[in-house]
């Protein structure tokens, strides 16, 4: 009987980070501004995961993970770093003039088979999949799986995004240049092909103090690009994710990107 | 090269300029700023600029800060003018000689911009809009615009006013 639940539980935990993991709680970084001047910029970051928007009520995100990228692309290191019971916070001084990438992106493989009538799963690495024999089990899905939540702050004027490559990103419009009322067109890539069909939700923050939270849903069209258009100006979230393949030391895998981005539109 | 020939045109257009400094018509600017009584007053940053029929900046006029800060801490707050920053002043380096300027007190600020220099020396003659934008700490934004038609050595006048953060905004145009 214990045995059983626990089984449960597990295949429950297992199943939940194969397909739910976004929408269980949202990950977020937060800027206290998005737009900065001066010779001497500075600003905090909340990084957290959490049920409301931009509410720290539940993980705070691991500090190491994050990775901010200056813009000629050199790596900076989070200053005052501090993680919390709910939210990490940490400073990044904008010694550079142009647009800073802050995000924690990670990537696993899943795999999962048929044991009987029993679905085993499985995360690891690349060598592990191979070493612990996982790639002999009978009928084996692979599943790459990236995720990626980002922010973007711009002092002075805004400077391109540079895409890594790999998992969900976004580009065209840039995200340190929102108003609102005004129609921008952002493109996503995964793996840095244009990502097609792909389903996005927007939220504003604040949701705490509305009844229903408003997202609004939105998709790529087959060259990867979005309309976005905030009526409201404010903090926003915003989450996609993408299925396709992707190829791994030569072999063919299926592949899962989420993205979140957390942007800011300014009054326009 | 290109930066020698600018430079020996503008140590040229010097004593034309000094002589006729007195008689050279231009854009006389009034901006009132309002007196107003809250708990913490702080006088606002305002810029000012003229915006073609695009909407592109066609010339940086002012912008008013806190420009003897230490560490030019001033600087820091420059993005609040958000149109102002957006449109241009993202890409400027400040402080800009003869647009940087401190920030001014309630009342009827008088500014000039002569035709025969600066920014509007290079302004071609059309129709265009004057955009004052203030912006101020802990307090509220305000963003008053004045259509003009620029046709140096003509005389006009315009006026727009402002809500809370700018009162009147008078532009002359003079001979």
């Amino acid at each position: 009987m214990k045995t059983l639940a626990k089984r449960l539980v597990i295949a429950a935990t297992a199943a939940a980070l194969m397909v739910g993991a976004a929408h269980a709680h949202r990950a977020w970084i937060v800027p206290s501004a998005t737009v900065v001047s001066g010779d001497n910029a500075w600003v905090t970051l909340d990084a957290a995961v959490s049920n409301n928007l931009f509410f720290p009520d539940h993980r705070p995100m691991q500090v190491d993970a994050i990775t901010i990228t200056a813009p000629d692309g050199s790596i900076v290191k989070p200053a005052n770093a501090s993680v919390g019971q709910y939210r990490t916070t940490f400073d990044l001084k904008l010694d550079q003039k142009g647009t800073y990438s802050i995000a924690q992106a990670n990537s696993g493989l899943n795999a999962s088979w048929k044991e009987g009538t029993e679905t085993k799963r499985w995360r690891g690495s690349m060598a592990e999949y191979v070493s612990q024999g996982i790639d002999k089990k009978p009928g084996v899905e692979l599943t790459l799986s990236s995720r990626r939540v980002e922010t973007f702050v711009t002092n002075g004027a805004p400077t391109p995004i540079k895409s890594t490559g790999k998992g969900l990103e976004i580009s065209g419009a840039h995200p340190n240049d929102l108003y609102s009322g005004e129609e921008v067109t952002f493109k996503l890539t995964d793996n840095g092909k244009p990502a097609a069909n792909v389903e996005i939700t927007l939220i504003q923050g604040g949701d705490r103090y509305r009844e229903q939270a408003g997202e609004v849903m939105l998709k790529t069209g087959a060259d990867g690009t979005f309309k976005m258009k905030a009526e409201n100006a404010g903090m926003y979230w915003l989450e996609a994710e993408s299925r396709g393949t992707a190829s791994m030391e030569g072999k063919s895998v299926k592949s899962m990107s989420t993205l979140v981005a957390v942007l800011e539109v300014l009054p326009g | 090269m290109p930066k020698l020939r600018v430079q020996s045109l503008l140590c040229l257009a010097v004593p034309v300029v000094t002589a006729g400094a007195a008689h050279a018509g231009g854009i006389e600017l009034t901006v009132e700023i309002p007196k107003l009584s809250v708990a913490e007053y702080h006088r606002p940053y305002v810029a000012i600029w003229i915006e073609d029929a695009s909407g592109k900046v066609a010339a940086n006029l002012s912008v008013w800060y806190d420009t003897d800060l230490k560490d030019s801490e001033g600087e820091k707050w420059l993005k609040d003018i958000r149109q102002w920053w957006r449109r241009t002043g993202r890409t400027l380096n400040m402080p800009m000689d003869g647009v940087s300027s401190p920030t001014k007190p309630p009342g009827a600020n008088k500014v000039t911009f002569p035709s025969d220099k600066g920014p509007l020396a290079s302004l071609a003659p059309g129709d265009y809009k004057l955009i004052v934008e203030a912006t101020r700490e802990v307090g509220g934004k305000e963003m008053v615009e004045v259509p003009f038609k620029w046709a140096p050595g003509s005389e006009a006048t315009a006026s727009a006013k402002g809500k809370e953060e700018l009162g009147a905004v008078t532009l002359k145009l003079t001979k």
